[in-house]
């Protein structure tokens, strides 16, 4: 960028260029450009920046906080050349998030038949079938039980696809993954306040949406570790994840903690519904399909640097990212920068909790060579995240759900990060 | 101290349920019996053996005319897709390198066609439709895959009687499936 612009600039000019620049840095290279323009230095040392000259907004502009306008950048990943939008997903921007929890405007959504408006006053959850005494709950009833808050990620089934074309950024490809405290009621209180016959193997949740979405679970599951969640990180759920009451199945594929909740149905057996038949099951090369394929397997990926972001120097860099497993903690994550030849043990940062965003770290000199970086994640099981070559090999491309391929970047000489596969 | 006081209630409540009839008492109180009418109101969950399937009954006729006003502007005319899921065809392409999923090449219920049909079509007004013109859709998309005649009536007998031609071919989830 020259020095062309006066430094008397009308402010609104300034002010626009300011903000451009902002949603630049919001959007753009893991070090920021260097050159700033003679009328970004107005505010730089040793002048005294504008924003101390005059009082700030006052108390009460923003009833609901709203992230800085210099953020306006971070949004929901949406893609804008979907065949339709009511049955459809949005993703995280992870590669512009810390930490490991998901702020309630950017977790990932995926509805079936959009998303409904539902006066909590007049939603029910209805419990019956294989229970002593069936029951209808109102919300005010479900808030009456003993209630628990946990901190667990939730992980779409199909994110991302195996078949080319793969994303250009860490949202791109696995931005269906989300993490949140979750404030609710243990689902195994609830189920023994029925009474469960002795046959109660399977329950049954449907969702009050245009879809009916419904899915079987398995009794274990239930009383294991389910929950039913009616607010996310400290506020009421929003209606994209599932207000006013939604189903939480740690671990398991996403579309099984169904939202909006209104019925469960204890069975002795599945209902085989559309769900669970015809779409969310894993189609091998011999033509049989899994179904009833409810883990998410440990993966992880580097958020920075990652697709679409940009080095501006050799020299030191955080390789930074997150792990998870559906199947407990994360133990260790490795990451290698040599293209796999070989791998360091990355630093964890507190809390590593079970079923959880882990987020871990390596700090790395880039010598301004072109390099190849990736992480893979062992979880407490011993089980390691595999490379896609190892997946395609057992599933082929048709398996559509439950890809948790190591996923590696390519940086080249110039700094430009890109997908390493695509 | 509240984590005692609460334990001791809990447990105290516990006592009373297991003292007294186990049928009627709850632990807690809370919430308030479901009528059967109440029930049979929202469970619409159909068993893949028919089971809750409602009365009723539609022939393939009738659902050509109600899939051609409700359903082919998402889905076709012969069911080959558009804005909404392909329908028909695609037998013996599941186990090749296209696979291509339908109702008659990969759903493995009949049951499940009429439950979906009933719960969540047409997207634009679901549960609009009703058992009889449900009946006749689902017939209608049957015969699209060549799955019954052209002059078939469905009813909760004939609907659950039919066998789809993938319905052996799901398996159990064989994960881990990559080891090292």
């Amino acid at each position: 960028m020259s020095s062309t612009i006066n430094p008397d600039d009308d402010p609104v000019t300034t002010t626009r260029r300011r903000f451009l620049k902002g949603g630049t840095v919001a959007l753009g290279g893991a070090v920021l450009g260097a050159g700033a323009s003679a009328a970004e230095t107005d505010n730089l040392p040793p002048n005294t920046p504008e924003w101390m000259k005059m009082p700030g907004e006052p108390m009460g502009s923003q009833p609901y906080g709203a992230p800085s306008p210099f953020e306006k950048g971070v949004v929901k990943n949406i893609s804008k050349t979907l065949k339709q939008y009511i049955s459809a997903s949005g993703r995280t921007p992870l590669q512009e998030l810390d930490g490991i929890i998901t702020p309630n405007g950017l977790f990932y959504e995926r509805h079936h038949g959009g998303v409904p408006s539902i006066d909590p006053a007049q939603h029910r959850l209805m419990l019956h079938g294989l229970v002593d005494r069936p029951l209808i709950f109102t919300m005010d009833d479900l808030r009456r039980f003993s209630s628990e808050s946990r901190i667990h990620f939730l992980e779409c089934s199909g994110n991302p696809s195996y078949s080319k074309p793969y994303g250009k950024t860490a949202s791109d490809l696995v931005g269906l993954v989300s993490c949140a405290e979750w404030t609710g009621v243990s689902l195994k209180l609830v189920l023994q306040e029925a009474g469960l016959k002795p046959e109660a193997k399977w329950v049954i949740a449907e969702g009050a949406d245009a879809a009916a979405l419904t899915r079987s679970i398995p009794i274990e599951k239930c009383l294991e570790d389910a929950m039913l969640v009616y607010s996310q990180n400290g506020e009421r759920l929003r209606p994209q994840q599932g207000y006013p009451l939604r189903l939480f199945l740690p671990g398991f594929e996403g579309n099984m903690s169904v939202k909006w909740l209104r019925r469960l149905h204890v069975t002795a057996e599945p209902v085989y519904s559309r769900e669970e038949t015809s779409k969310y099951t894993d189609l091998l090369p011999d033509g049989t399909a899994r179904e009833f394929s409810f883990y998410m397997e440990a993966k992880s990926i580097i958020t920075r640097p990652s697709g679409g972001q940009h080095l501006d120097a050799p020299g030191f860099h955080e390789i930074s990212g997150i792990a998870w497993s559906g199947h407990g903690k994360i133990a260790r994550v490795e990451v290698s920068v040599d293209d796999g030849k070989s791998w360091q043990e990355a630093r964890l940062q507190d809390p590593v909790l079970t079923r959880a965003l882990t987020r871990f770290r390596l700090p790395w000199r880039w010598d301004g060579k072109p390099a190849v970086i990736q992480s893979r994640a062992i979880d407490e099981t011993g089980y390691v995240q595999p490379t896609l070559t190892e997946l395609l090999a057992v599933r082929g491309e048709n398996f559509f759900y439950h890809n948790n391929a190591i996923w590696p970047w390519r940086v080249a000489a110039d700094g430009e990060v890109t997908n390493a596969l695509a | 101290m509240r984590l005692r006081e609460t334990c001791g209630i809990a447990f105290a409540i516990l006592l009373c349920a297991c003292a007294s009839d186990a049928q009627a008492q709850s632990p807690y109180g809370i919430g308030r019996p479901a009528t059967p009418a109440e029930i049979a109101g929202w469970n619409l969950d159909i068993g893949r053996d028919g089971g809750n399937l409602p009365p009723g009954r539609g022939s393939v006729a009738d659902g050509r005319d109600v899939y051609a006003q409700q359903c082919a502007s998402c889905h076709g005319e012969k069911g080959e897709g558009g804005l909404g899921d392909r329908l028909a065809g695609g037998q013996g392409t599941i186990g090749t390198a296209k696979p291509i999923r339908t109702v008659g090449s990969f759903w493995p219920y009949a049951t499940t066609l009429f439950d979906y049909i009933r719960s969540a079509m047409p997207q634009n007004a679901p549960q609009s439709l009703s058992d009889d013109d449900v009946y006749a859709v689902s017939a209608y998309v049957l015969r699209l895959n060549g799955l019954v005649g052209e002059n078939a009536i469905l009813d909760a007998k004939s609907l659950a009687a039919i066998k789809m031609p993938n319905r052996d071919s799901f398996v159990g989830d064989a994960r881990p499936d990559v080891k090292r």
